[in-house]
């Protein structure tokens, strides 16, 4: 993928970008901007433009950005200084609940919405985990369901460089420190959302429980809903190739 | 030199067997291993032990502030310090100290520093701190806003304390229409803030500011650590033009004697590795280091010297590595003078209770201390008096 820096009104971010087509935002989940297969796979029939959310790897953080409302607006300018007139909006965990909020603000600017396990709605059970308590190779596992692939992630993270591990702790506790992971207040707004919305869910997700999909699903109307039975939270990884073609799907169809 | 005793109160009780079931002291251990019955004796000797601290005059007597955990029992710690308030006479009331990013009110803060102030007679002595990183897990703050929280808090306090009421304060995380406290505290122009850490440079350097000068209170720290931080903040003190007083550094240290160095060593060598392996235990390094709570620099250097390859600590391992003073009041004596000599601190808070020791154990250790080993110290180094600016 092409790298670039984009300038949205004095805040740097870096994005990643691929593929020609419709063009896609994709906002990445709670470890940083690889999301592949799923954006790899994406890039065949869309412009996938994948930034850095501010705080997390290269972006650094503004000092005025203190909540996820604050990341929607922000991304409301990213999306008018790339000058996307309409863009698909998909996120993955903390991006999810970020596109999300993007979307209850205004819908005016996207062409469709898709959410993969998106954080942002308090769980109505106890997660299994605390992401800000995960050590070391744990932190890695329970993002899976497939521990063979959660192997090859440990593996293929080997090498990263600890400021950046550090750099995407920080970048997601300022957004989703308190409420853990969640908005006390969207589900209210959900209803908000009147564009052709692709939601998907791994069953057995131990950071954000499945049954959670279902305020999303409630409350968004005639939102698609994909189970994914043996997936856990690690979507784009897990279930990236197969979740790639069923939101291109959807998203042809959007058009 | 002016010698204190610092008192943590932990849960002494613990059942250590039990709480190995838990990776834990701190946060995630369940409260049904707190015995209420065991509690409200803990309570009351604990402050009774701060009272003869007071009687066999001790310069000054501390407490501190950590939450939901075994290893202290002072969530309030102001509380504590109200009662000795009125029970002590002499001694100064520590409060070292309260974590100001945790609260959403600082003024409140100082409302109730106020009120000790009164309540001793202008006796008190504040802390200032962060709270360590398990407290952003229990009292849901967001650690990525430590620093403007605690720097913003500190501002408003001073402020609030010196500044004619009512005024208003409009900052990024705290805003009040009006400050105007009653009572103001008694102390001209406020009582004195002392700063305890374990060595954080971003803290020395503010510390030792000019326009503050406030007293920097090393704890829990191996020797050659501890011998850094206080060389930082004299360094850093010149840097900006002043030299730094003995007045302005202390030094907080495990304490413990007995007659010989030999039965010091034996007495203490379960408390003290209880209170290291069990009362300081964290689940993983990212309790106790959360995201954003110090700079990407700081927290890799903290991993380095504090997590990698921790192991269990024996007596005779906190010993050498100077974290702890054990044994005969002639050997304790001498490394207190030793190391004072080194330091350069004008204040001892020697801790002289520890984790599961006992109340026998424990009112020899004071008793012994305060008549072989303190007034030794009490005098030997002429703190210079200064203006709080």
């Amino acid at each position: 993928m092409r790298e670039t820096m984009v300038d949205v009104r004095g805040t740097n971010v870096r994005m990643l970008e691929a593929g020609t087509g419709p063009s896609l935002l994709f906002l990445h989940g709670i470890d940083g901007p690889s999301a592949d297969p799923l954006l790899g796979e994406l890039s065949k029939n869309f412009r996938v433009l994948a930034p850095e959310i501010p705080g997390f790897a290269l972006s650094p953080i503004p000092d005025w950005m203190m909540n996820v409302g604050d990341a929607a607006y922000f991304t409301m300018d990213l999306i008018a200084a790339l000058g996307l007139p309409q863009v698909h909006l998909a996120g993955h965990s903390i991006g999810g609940w970020i596109a999300a909020e993007v979307a209850i603000r205004s819908t005016h600017a996207l062409a469709s919405l898709s959410l993969l396990a998106p954080a942002g709605v308090m769980p109505r059970e106890a997660p299994g985990h605390d992401v800000f308590l995960l050590s070391g190779d744990e932190s890695v596992r329970v993002l899976f369901h497939d521990q063979a692939l959660a192997d090859q992630e440990l593996a293929a993270r080997a090498g990263d460089p600890l400021d950046i591990i550090l750099q995407n702790r920080a970048g997601l506790a300022r957004l989703a420190w308190t409420p853990r992971m969640a908005s006390v207040t969207l589900p209210q707004w959900l209803h908000r959302i009147d564009i052709p919305t692709f939601i998907a869910w791994g069953r057995e997700d131990r950071i954000l429980p499945f049954s959670t999909h279902e305020t999303f699903v409630r409350e968004i109307a005639g939102a698609h809903f994909l189970e994914l039975s043996g997936c856990g939270h690690a979507i784009p990884v897990e279930r990236g190739a197969e979740v790639a073609r069923a939101m291109g799907a959807f998203m042809n169809g959007a058009r | 030199m002016q010698v204190y005793f610092f008192h943590l109160m932990p849960y002494g009780d613990l059942d250590i067997a039990e709480a190995d079931k838990y990776n834990s002291a701190w946060v995630t251990i369940p409260n049904t291993n707190f015995d209420t019955q065991k509690g409200m004796k803990l309570y009351n000797r604990y402050i009774g032990e701060l009272e003869l601290a007071d009687q066999l005059g001790f310069d000054g007597v501390c407490v501190n502030e950590h939450h939901q955990t075994a290893y202290g029992l002072m969530p309030a710690p102001n509380l504590i310090a109200a009662a000795l308030a009125r029970s002590t006479k002499q001694a100064k009331v520590c409060i070292l100290g309260r974590a100001l990013p945790l609260v959403n009110n600082p003024v409140m803060i100082a409302e109730e520093f106020a009120m000790l102030d009164h309540m001793s007679g202008g006796r008190i002595i504040t802390g200032f701190v962060r709270g360590i990183g398990s407290e952003y897990f229990s009292n849901s703050v967001n650690p990525t806003f430590s620093h403007e929280r605690f720097y913003e808090a500190h501002e408003l306090i001073i402020k609030a304390w010196t500044d004619p009421g009512p005024f208003s304060y409009q900052g990024k995380h705290y805003q009040f229409d009006y400050v105007n406290l009653w009572p103001r505290p008694v102390q001209a122009p406020h009582p004195p803030v002392w700063i305890p850490s374990q060595g954080s440079k971003e803290t020395i350097v503010w510390a030792a500011a000019p326009e503050r000068k406030y007293t920097y209170l090393q704890t829990f720290s191996p020797y050659p650590l501890a011998l850094k931080a206080f060389n930082a903040y004299r360094e850093e003190a010149q840097k900006m033009g002043s030299e730094a007083q003995p007045s302005q550094m202390g030094w907080a240290v495990p304490t413990y004697v007995a007659e010989t160095d030999e039965i010091a060593r034996r007495e203490l060598k379960d408390h003290i590795e209880v209170f290291f392996n069990k009362f300081l235990r964290f689940p993983s390094i990212e309790m106790r280091l959360p995201p954003g709570y110090s700079s990407i620099s700081s927290t890799k250097t903290l991993m380095e010297l504090k997590f990698k390859n921790r192991t269990s600590s024996t007596i005779d391992t906190l010993i050498d590595n100077g974290m702890i003073l054990v044994g005969s009041p002639q050997t304790v004596r001498q490394r207190i003078e030793h190391c004072q000599k080194e330091m350069g601190f004008g204040h001892l808070m020697a801790m002289l209770q520890i984790a599961t020791m006992p109340a026998d154990m424990t009112e020899r250790n004071i008793r012994l201390f305060a008549s072989e080993v303190m007034p030794h110290l009490q005098g030997a180094v002429k703190p210079q008096l200064r203006a709080i600016a």
